[in-house]
């Protein structure tokens, strides 16, 4: 994480050091840094080496076997033709609702940040608070508290109907507006805290220099202000998407059976329908779809700090 | 869920967003079950769970001594609400306070059981290994427990030991068939899957054609996540019988299911949380189960529950004996206790769910009258003759049925 903190300069640290030969006491305690790593190194290769490798192995099981039969090991590529051939509505609309959530994130979220760290002043502390103090009731329980807000005879439809947004039968709940609202109530303060630590590192001399060259408010926002937050825009969409791709309880609580998202179909194949094979299928596709698209993103998003 | 007392909405509201026994959110909301899916991927392949593949014909799969005589206790596992309370002290359980001072044996009762998936899960590798899992009875509903007994995870009941079971279950669940000569599995609740209508929104519905046709329902019904509880109903509207049905009729009935689903007739598939969305009226009806549907219409009467003119589905939660249970002899004796119809009257003025034993309806006569007259809690002739049980299904079968209802309720 600490490549993606910004630094005031928006460079990367000079990478051109002269190698010096290390005395000769030294070089004997070259172990040293790897001794310091190996916790960590152990830790992920039991908690994420490990586990990944046993999943891509499980979605290559023969898809006929069960859990009483026990499962052969066949590589059974099939399982992931099978695996879109089933699912790949949900797979597509978990992609686009994510992205979707991403892009209203940024929009709610770049002014919000903006205003805690550039306008905050002494209020910017319990303007933070604000953006953190729901992490203190559990996720489920606000994504329930969504349920009473957007209810057919809640307030929010109720105001929507009287100004005919809505017809007289319409609804929220179990529609995709509710899952999409859930995920960008849920994930936003992911967005806005980056986008915070971003901006609150800005020189805002940079800004009045702008001024001095004849740069209007708009001009100098796209032409400094954005470009030096770009990192904090890069981690915060990243924190939105890979979590709301993923994520179930906003769809199975907020959603209805056509609004239904992948990590929903991951979870009832591998603890309901017990079908390994094809969940750890679909589990793999998702891991290497989202990499695919990180990797794509951050690299035309081109801040060295990032990658 | 079985409450007693009427709740403020906002404590169902807390109570809605906790583990539930039927919600949704199995894997959410437990963790601990992904921990059992990554046991089971913890090889190159997997040797098959079923020790005993022969089955529970192939006689036991380990013997274990019954230190019963000498250890005077017994560790019971139960799903949450489902055990009256002391109306002071809802740690303290009436009639197992009473079972102690008649037989001096101490039950150490849990409320751990959130689902049938997830806690099978748990103990499945112990039992196969024939390692102790520290409980003596646990239950499991029709379908999970078949599949216990089926692994050979269930002891034998001594008929000696268990003779008022024999006397006094209920003639609708002698002929079980995943336990013909009621070996093995005792009721300890059952319950019914119906219609709950909330007639504050919406006119009486009759059948499950109303439900997933009416175009003033449009978007404004629920069904079940349960596979059997919804695909029941299919079958039953589809003139076929969920005791008794091929996978052509299985694929007809779910051709229902999804034609209602892709005409947002059907707004969402629940478990346990539909309780609030039909007392709020944002549903006006769904499929629904008994005791629930019950509570509610404690608090509000525009809330029913129908009897669909296709008939209702009846399930059961079974207490079994695993077969690695040291105190075997004192867990049957406590499953004889609930049989006595004047303890099985007790527990079901407190849970609400239909009572398995004969005989307790002429007790619950002294205790409350009205319920014994609730045809949901012990139902008559017409409601008996209107009962249908999902039929027992190989794993390959439930695999397959459960694969497909998942998929087409968009999971």
């Amino acid at each position: 994480m600490a490549a993606l903190l910004p630094t005031a300069s928006g460079t990367p640290a000079a990478a051109t050091e002269i190698p010096v030969e290390p005395p000769a006491g030294m070089r004997r305690r070259r172990w040293i840094p790897y001794a310091l790593l190996a916790p960590g190194l152990l830790w992920l290769a039991v908690f994420f080496v490990y586990p990944v490798f046993q999943l891509v192995m499980a979605s290559l099981w023969d898809p006929s076997g069960s859990v009483e039969t026990g499962y052969t090991f066949t590589w059974a590529f099939s399982n992931y033709a099978d695996a879109w051939e089933m699912f790949h509505v949900q797979f597509l609309r978990s992609l686009w609702y994510a992205f979707i959530t991403t892009v209203v994130c940024v929009a709610l979220g770049y002014p919000l940040a903006y205003a805690i760290a550039i306008k905050g002043g002494r209020w910017k502390n319990l303007m933070l608070v604000g953006v953190i103090a729901p992490f203190f009731t559990s996720y489920l329980v606000r994504t329930y508290s969504w349920k009473a807000i957007l209810s057919d005879s809640g307030p929010v439809v109720d105001f929507l109907k009287w100004v005919h947004i809505l017809g007289p039968d319409g609804r929220l709940l179990a529609t995709e507006f509710a899952v999409i609202a859930g995920l960008v109530y849920n994930f936003l303060p992911f967005m806005v805290l980056p986008l915070y630590a971003s901006l609150d590192k800005l020189d805002t001399r940079l800004l009045e220099a702008a001024r001095d060259l004849y740069h209007g408010p708009v001009r100098s926002f796209f032409r400094v202000t954005l470009p030096l937050s770009m990192p904090g825009v890069i981690a915060g969409t990243l924190l939105t998407f890979i979590p709301a791709a993923g994520d179930y309880v906003n769809a199975q609580l907020l959603g209805g059976p056509n609004t239904q998202m992948i990590g929903s179909v991951i979870q009832s194949r591998f603890l309901v329908v017990n079908d390994y094979p094809i969940a750890s299928a679909l589990s793999v596709m998702l891991m290497v779809t989202i990499l695919v698209l990180v990797t794509v993103y951050v690299s035309t998003a081109g801040t060295e700090e990032v990658v | 869920m079985a409450r007693r007392i009427p709740l403020s909405p906002q404590a169902q509201a807390v109570l809605a967003a906790m583990p539930s026994r039927r919600t949704v959110l199995r894997g959410a909301l437990a963790g601990g079950a992904f921990a059992v899916a990554g046991g089971a991927l913890a090889a190159c392949g997997t040797k098959g769970t079923n020790g005993n593949t022969a089955g529970p014909s192939a006689g036991p799969l380990c013997t274990v001594a019954d230190l019963s005589a000498t250890e005077r206790k017994v560790a019971f596992s139960n799903w949450p609400a489902y055990m009256d309370e002391d109306e002071k002290n809802a740690e303290v359980h009436p009639t197992l306070v009473a079972f102690k001072a008649k037989t001096g044996i101490d039950v150490s009762y849990t409320a751990d059981i959130n689902d049938n998936n997830e806690f099978y899960g748990k103990i499945r590798s112990q039992l196969a290994a024939c390692q102790p899992i520290d409980r003596d009875i646990v239950v499991f509903t029709d379908w999970m427990a078949a599949t216990f007994i089926r692994n050979g995870f269930a002891a034998k009941f001594n008929p000696d030991k268990v003779a008022t079971f024999a006397k006094n279950l209920a003639p609708t669940l002698r002929s079980r068939q995943f336990d013909p000569n009621m070996e093995y599995a005792a009721p300890w609740q059952s319950g019914l899957t119906g219609i709950g209508v909330n007639t504050g929104v919406t006119k009486e519905v009759r059948t499950v054609d109303e439900l997933l046709t009416r175009p003033d329902l449009k978007g404004k019904v629920t069904c079940l996540t349960e596979m059997r509880d919804t695909m029941g109903f299919m079958l039953m509207s589809n003139g076929k019988d969920p005791g008794n049905f091929t996978t052509a009729d299985f694929d007809a009935a779910l051709e229902k299911l999804k034609a209602a689903v892709a005409s947002g007739q059907i707004r969402r598939f629940t478990g346990n949380d539909y309780v609030q969305d039909l007392a709020k009226g944002d549903i006006a009806a769904c499929i629904a189960w008994s005791g629930d549907v019950i509570q509610l219409g404690f608090e509000n009467d525009k809330i029913k529950l129908v009897t669909p003119d296709e008939g209702m589905m009846l399930w059961s939660d079974n207490m079994l004996i695993p077969i690695t249970s040291p105190h075997a002899a004192n867990a049957m004796a406590l499953i004889d206790y609930y049989y006595d119809p004047k303890v099985a009257a007790e527990l079901a003025a407190f849970v609400n769910y239909v009572c398995p034993v004969a005989g307790a309806q002429e007790e619950m006569v002294k205790i409350d009258p009205d319920l014994a007259q609730n045809p949901l809690i012990f139902p008559n002739a017409e409601m008996q003759a209107k009962i249908k049980i999902f039929k027992p299904l190989t794993e390959a079968e439930e695999k397959e049925y459960t694969g497909k209802f998942q998929a087409a309720i968009g999971a």
